[in-house]
């Protein structure tokens, strides 16, 4: 090796070689380096490479492990690499490390035995004072899929859960999915390990948390009661992947915690306009304050779920504006869900693959909530140049939407789509048309003129669509229209469409009663080109054969013996089969009894059901809004069924957490695991605790109010009681309150750091200058100290208060000298 | 949650794939293929594949797919919004994100999405992250990785950002020149009917941003008239509560290029539309149909259109046009059958018109509607809402930043009916 060493030191003399390869080329002069990755035979493929792993210099076997990476990037196989490969995982070059933990989760799984000797060393990583060694030996250590490691896993994730720093327990976090997959059968105790994880205060762990809790357990509901305020109140400050699977989960929960918002009004699902959107901050207020009729008083902590997602609408990530759309779809109260479809319809700016989920999402909205989106009518008209499938879902939505009032725009709008020439939408066009005509009573012979005229269109795809939706149409409707029968039995010589021609045919045979001459005229001319029709075309002239020999045996009885005959040898067996089967019914022979014959008439010129034309979206509400399930219309793997409202609120005391006042003892775990998050909270608000935890917080408040003007505490006063739908006011409180604590207390700056660097900027114009570079300092040391601190410092870097007992720190002096004597702030001694 | 991810180019060649859980072979992208080929144009490609095992959610970018594979259920949009923020960090790390570029570096885009996704769920997503873990390919540290024979391209700590309350910035920053840029950008979207009027006009704004300052700077942004935007979407960094109560951005902004804001002003509002287009297209048997354009300015603020383009897609039946313009260049692809014209800027002077034949295929049909026309556009220095910032202050730092707003409108969906 040494010598390998030697021979790559002079080679570098040697210029004619490509730098990047020199370790290759002074092991096998005479192949070149370059090619004989790939080229060379098999038996000593990738000798180059394992040459260069061997070698004791970082540069190649760095440049080898890149060449490898390459490969597995691309898709080939480097599996026989492996021995060569995993011996380096000792190696003390960062980046050859971190390639060969890239490729051992790549093979591990292939080449298991092998795998099990690199194993030692993330056992020794994961003792490493370096946090994201730690973290990614844990990472590599739950990807390596084998069995047999799984109980050290298990120690391993278990340990993890209880690191200092929150990046090690995230990745726990998801190697706890990882190692339920390798060994359900450790279900009992990686939920044990979860319970920890949910108990964590830090927002850095929540996503990861709950998406462990989603793919391990998540029937085991009881386990989010006590964590779920302080989700929620978190909810803000979680980065935006973990909150689409906490909004997601939190929705479960409120289908079963609480109890159904809009039960009163749930026999009267008009569809009323709803509201002007613009309003929707009265209305909501509105809603709370008017009592709801037959006493529905919703949670206090349901409330609290919906007003800590609202200001998530405005997310830059589409999946978190439609995790609150559909939270707020699911269990808001009816008034209050008006306020998505402004966030909704921005979506539709986005890519065109957003596009498509959305309106999926929406036009399943918009069967049951019209109101909601009837505003926004117009960002679903159809731009030409849109692709496919949006297209369709627009005219899907803008079907959906149509009202009485409304429909003369849509029409209009309609019909320029027609002309398209996409055919397919045309074609979608016209059934929208129908389902407009059959929903909406007073339009119904405007567009069946319409669609009449259409079928003298030149292209055959939009005659034909519009027979069949004339068809229908006609299906619905009692009486007359003998013109339209006429005027469609007249182009059964031209429509070559099968489909329009069978409806033809079949709509002559149900109402030859209204036009008597036609209809034997247009067997008999059927019956001439029989053998050269389709098969659902056959069946129609068999049926229209049929019905005719009832109603007018006399004119038509040759005519239909024929056609039976024709048919009784026909190809298909099914056409062979009704041939028979009419045959016996309509005209029994002799020895048969004829039994059905006399209600020949009842059987087949009975009135039939009209079709139902309606939305293709209306099934789709059996899956929650928002899934995979939904979109694709399908029950997916691993789909959990929403949950129907219970009829009885179960306990909502479950959710209470035992609140120690800060003061008293030494913080408790618990306590601690519910205020911590919120103060660590950099842009969470702080008002927006639910109401009990928040008179703990206003008491807290209140002592820092010592100097403050008389104004705010009346301030306070009505924060007091607004409860919860003062949101707005009591934001503002909350400003102008910290607004003065900036100004007044001077001296206690440093502590105030936390909620400075928040909210500092909130000072007014002229006192903003020397403020904010005070809290300038303390900001810059926040992010700076957890990187450094790895002992037991690092913990988390913004100690409690009761914690510091330097006596030292301007927060001890103050709390000594009673300045201050609340514990809620936090002081950056570190000590 | 996302199983697998591959990256298909056009002709069909997987290129690139990463797994993060067990290995699933890239023969799963045949069913996207079948799907692919019954697709007329790569923009219908559903965006959601059903296969009997997996599901397959793709995005096409740059002339790119990008096919995640999913096999249980999960949030459509979370996936379809991790493909997009990845092929942004692609961009970001390597300018721009083609075929070419990724393959240049396979390591580094592997790197990348293993650190992107653990177990198929986000764990760093933020580029200022990313960044710090893994350093974007440079050409001077090649130089000095070279020479000095230690590697740097990966870091040995965990980034700051990632534990810290601004995880979308880097600490540590440091700058000779200290500057922020801010583009107010605003697409209208619009249909403009046959005769002119407007059937839907509305517009999206976006405000870009390039942040290049040192230390942790505290900035906010205010609006003259910032009641404009109703309908906002705020990058992480904005603190909520303030925009609520006072309506102002007030952020702690990442490093490097990013995109702070985007508001949506629906067509309640009534939208300025800056061009307007008199057309006349008749269509005749044979090579006689007529084609006649003219473009002019309408409400332009007293500002120059410029990079006028305009887009005619023909039906099949047309065979060619032969046209002559008054100014710019028109092309016509007799494949797609699109007609470009190349119009440039529109002087206030003479307004471009454009006018000549088309040629129909003998025999066929005459087509029953003219083609619709697309307009692209832009007018700098004008945003057509008429949102203008009032001022931009920087607390916490204390050297003085140069500072730098510019406004640009463009046409985003511009169709115009014919």
């Amino acid at each position: 090796m040494s010598g390998n060493g030697l021979h790559v030191g002079t080679g570098g003399y040697a210029n004619e070689r490509p730098p990047s390869s020199t370790g290759s080329a002074e092991m096998d002069p005479a192949t070149d380096p370059a090619s004989s990755g790939f080229f060379s035979n098999d038996y000593k493929r990738h000798d180059d490479l394992k040459s260069m792993l061997d070698s004791n210099k970082d540069t190649s076997k760095l440049e080898a492990m890149k060449r490898i990476i390459g490969m597995v990037a691309k898709g080939k196989d480097a599996s026989d690499l492996f021995p060569a490969v995993v011996k380096n995982v000792v190696s003390k070059n960062l980046e050859v490390k971190k390639l060969v933990y890239v490729y051992l989760t790549r093979y591990a799984e292939e080449q298991q035995d092998l795998a099990l000797l690199s194993i030692s060393t993330f056992q020794r990583a994961l003792k490493d004072p370096n946090q994201l060694i730690r973290a990614s030996a844990l990472r590599v250590l739950s990807s390596i899929r084998v069995q047999m490691i799984a109980p050290i896993m298990m120690l391993a994730i278990k340990e993890s859960v209880m690191d200092m720093s929150p990046f090690v327990r995230k990745t726990a976090a998801h190697a706890i999915p990882k190692m339920y997959s390798l060994d359900p059968e450790q279900k009992e105790q990686l939920i044990e390990v979860i319970e920890k994880l949910l108990a964590d205060k830090t927002t850095l762990v929540a996503g990861s948390a709950i998406q462990a809790f989603e793919e391990v357990c998540p029937e085991r509901i009881d386990l989010i009661h006590k964590n779920y305020r302080k989700l929620c109140n978190l909810l803000v400050d979680v980065e935006e992947w973990g909150q689409v699977v906490i909004i997601n989960m939190l929705t479960r929960y409120a289908r079963t915690q609480f109890t159904n918002p809009n039960k009163d009004e749930m026999q009267d699902e008009a569809d009323r306009p709803f509201y002007d959107t613009d309003k929707e901050e009265e209305e909501e207020g509105a809603a709370e304050e008017k009592p709801q009729p037959k006493t529905y008083i919703m949670d206090p902590d349901h409330r609290l779920l919906l007003r800590q997602t609202k200001p998530l609408l405005n997310s830059r990530n589409a999946a978190v504006v439609m995790a609150v759309a559909q939270l707020y779809h699911h269990c808001a109260p009816k008034s209050e869900v008006g306020i998505v479809s402004r966030s909704l319809i921005r979506l539709l700016r986005s890519h065109k693959e957003v596009q498509y989920v959305v309106l999926c999402n929406i036009a399943t909205m918009s069967i049951k909530r019209k109101g909601m989106f009837e505003p926004y009518l117009k960002s679903f008209y159809v731009r030409m140049n849109d692709p496919a499938p949006i297209k369709l879902l627009k005219l899907e939505i803008l079907t959906n939407l149509a009202t009485e009032t409304n429909i003369s725009t849509i029409l209009r709008e309609l019909q320029t789509y027609v002309t398209s020439s996409d055919k397919e939408f045309a074609a979608a066009t016209i059934q929208a048309i129908g389902r407009c005509a059959s929903s909406i009573a007073e339009i119904t012979d405007t567009c069946l003129n319409g669609l009449v005229r259409l079928m003298s269109n030149r292209d055959e795809s939009v005659v034909a669509e519009s027979v069949v939706v004339i068809k229908k149409l006609l299906q619905t409707q009692s009486s007359g229209h003998k013109d339209i029968i006429i005027h469609m039995a007249r182009m059964v010589d031209t429509i070559t469409v099968p489909m329009a021609r069978a409806s033809i045919l079949w709509l002559i045979g149900e109402y030859s009663d209204r036009v008597p001459k036609i209809a034997p005229d247009v067997l008999r001319k059927m019956a001439k080109g029989f053998i050269s029709e389709e098969d659902i075309v056959k069946l129609q002239i068999l049926n229209l054969a049929a019905k005719l020999f009832i109603t007018n045996s006399k004119q038509t009885k040759l005519l239909v013996q024929y056609v039976f005959n024709l048919a009784k040898y026909d190809q298909n067996y099914d056409i062979r089969d009704r041939a028979r089967f009419l045959r016996q019914v309509v005209m029994p022979g002799e020895n048969s009894r004829g039994l059905f014959t006399k209600h020949a008439k009842k059987i087949f010129l009975a009135t039939k059901p009209a079709p139902v034309l309606e939305s293709k979206f209306k099934d789709r509400d059996q899956f929650q809004l928002g899934t995979l399930s939904h979109v694709i219309n399908k029950r997916s793997t691993g789909y959990q069924e929403l949950p129907d409202w219970p009829e009885v609120e179960p306990d909502p005391s479950v959710r209470n957490v035992e609140v120690v006042m800060p003061w008293t003892e030494k913080t408790t775990t618990k306590e601690r695991k519910d205020k911590k998050p919120k103060k660590e909270a950099f842009y969470s608000d702080e008002e927006s605790s639910s109401a009990d935890e928040d008179s703990e917080e206003e008491s807290s408040d209140d002592e820092s109010e010592e100097d403050s003007s008389e104004e705010e505490s009346n301030q306070e006063e009505s924060d007091d009681e607004s409860g919860s739908d003062g949101d707005e006011k009591s934001e503002k409180s909350e400003e102008s309150k910290e607004d003065s604590e900036d100004e007044s207390e001077e001296e206690n700056s440093d502590e105030e750091s936390e909620e400075g660097s928040e909210e500092s900027d909130s000072a007014s114009e002229e006192e903003v200058k020397p403020k904010a570079r005070v809290t300038n300092k303390t900001d810059k040391k926040t992010p700076g100290a957890p990187a450094q601190s790895t002992g037991p410092a690092s913990r988390d870097f913004l100690l409690d208060l009761d914690d510091c007992k330097c006596n030292e720190c301007l927060v001890c002096i103050a709390l000594k000298s009673s300045v201050i004597d609340k514990v809620t702030l936090y002081c950056h001694c570190n000590k | 949650m996302i199983h697998s991810f591959f990256i298909i180019n056009n002709t069909g060649d997987v290129f690139m794939e990463k797994h993060w859980k067990s290995v699933i072979n890239k023969s799963i992208c045949d069913y996207f293929f079948e799907e692919q080929s019954k697709c007329a144009s790569v923009d219908d490609v559903p965006p959601i594949i059903v296969t009997p095992h997996h599901y397959l959610i793709n995005i096409y970018k740059n002339q790119l797919y990008f096919v995640a594979v999913v096999t249980t259920e999960v949030p459509p949009l979370f996936v379809t919004e991790f493909l997009h923020r990845a092929v942004e960090i692609f961009t970001d790390y390597f300018q721009e994100c083609t075929e070419t570029s990724l393959k240049d570096n396979y390591v580094i885009v592997y790197e990348l999405l293993d650190e992107m996704l653990d177990n198929g769920f986000p764990l760093a997503m933020e580029a200022n992250i990313l960044k710090e873990l893994i350093k974007p390919p440079n050409f001077l540290r090649t130089i000095t990785d070279t020479v000095t024979g230690k590697s740097t391209g990966v870091s040995g700590t965990l980034p700051t950002g990632q534990l810290s309350n601004v995880p979308w910035r880097r600490t540590g920053v440091k700058y000779t020149n200290n500057e922020a840029y801010f583009d107010v950008i605003e697409e209208i979207d619009a249909i403009i009917d046959k005769s002119g009027s407007t059937v839907i006009a509305e517009i999206t704004g976006y405000v870009d941003c390039l942040v290049k300052l040192s230390g942790m700077p505290d900035l906010t942004l205010s609006f003259i008239n910032p009641r404009l935007l109703d309908d906002v979407s705020f990058h992480p960094c904005i603190r909520f509560k303030r925009w609520e109560s006072e309506r102002v951005l007030s952020f702690v902004p990442p490093d490097g290029n990013f995109r702070l804001i985007s508001y949506h002003i629906a067509s309640n509002n009534t939208v300025a539309i800056p061009i307007q287009l008199r057309h006349n297209i008749l269509y005749r048997e044979g090579s006689a149909g007529k084609f006649d354009v003219q473009i002019s300015p309408k409400q332009t603020m007293g500002k120059t259109v410029e990079n006028v383009v305009l887009e005619c897609t023909f039906p099949k039946s047309v065979l060619n046009v032969t046209l002559t313009p008054t100014q710019g260049k028109y092309s016509f692809d007799p494949v797609g059958k699109v007609m470009t014209w190349d119009v440039g800027r529109i002087e206030p002077s003479k307004y471009p018109g454009i006018k000549g034949n088309i040629s129909l295929q003998t025999g066929a049909p005459i087509p029953e509607a003219n083609p619709p026309l697309t307009l692209h556009f832009s007018i700098s220095q004008l945003a057509l809402s008429g949102l203008k910032v009032n001022r931009l202050d920087m607390y916490g730092e204390k050297y003085k930043p140069f500072k730098g707003v510019k406004y640009l409108t463009k046409a985003g969906k511009f169709q115009v009916r014919t």
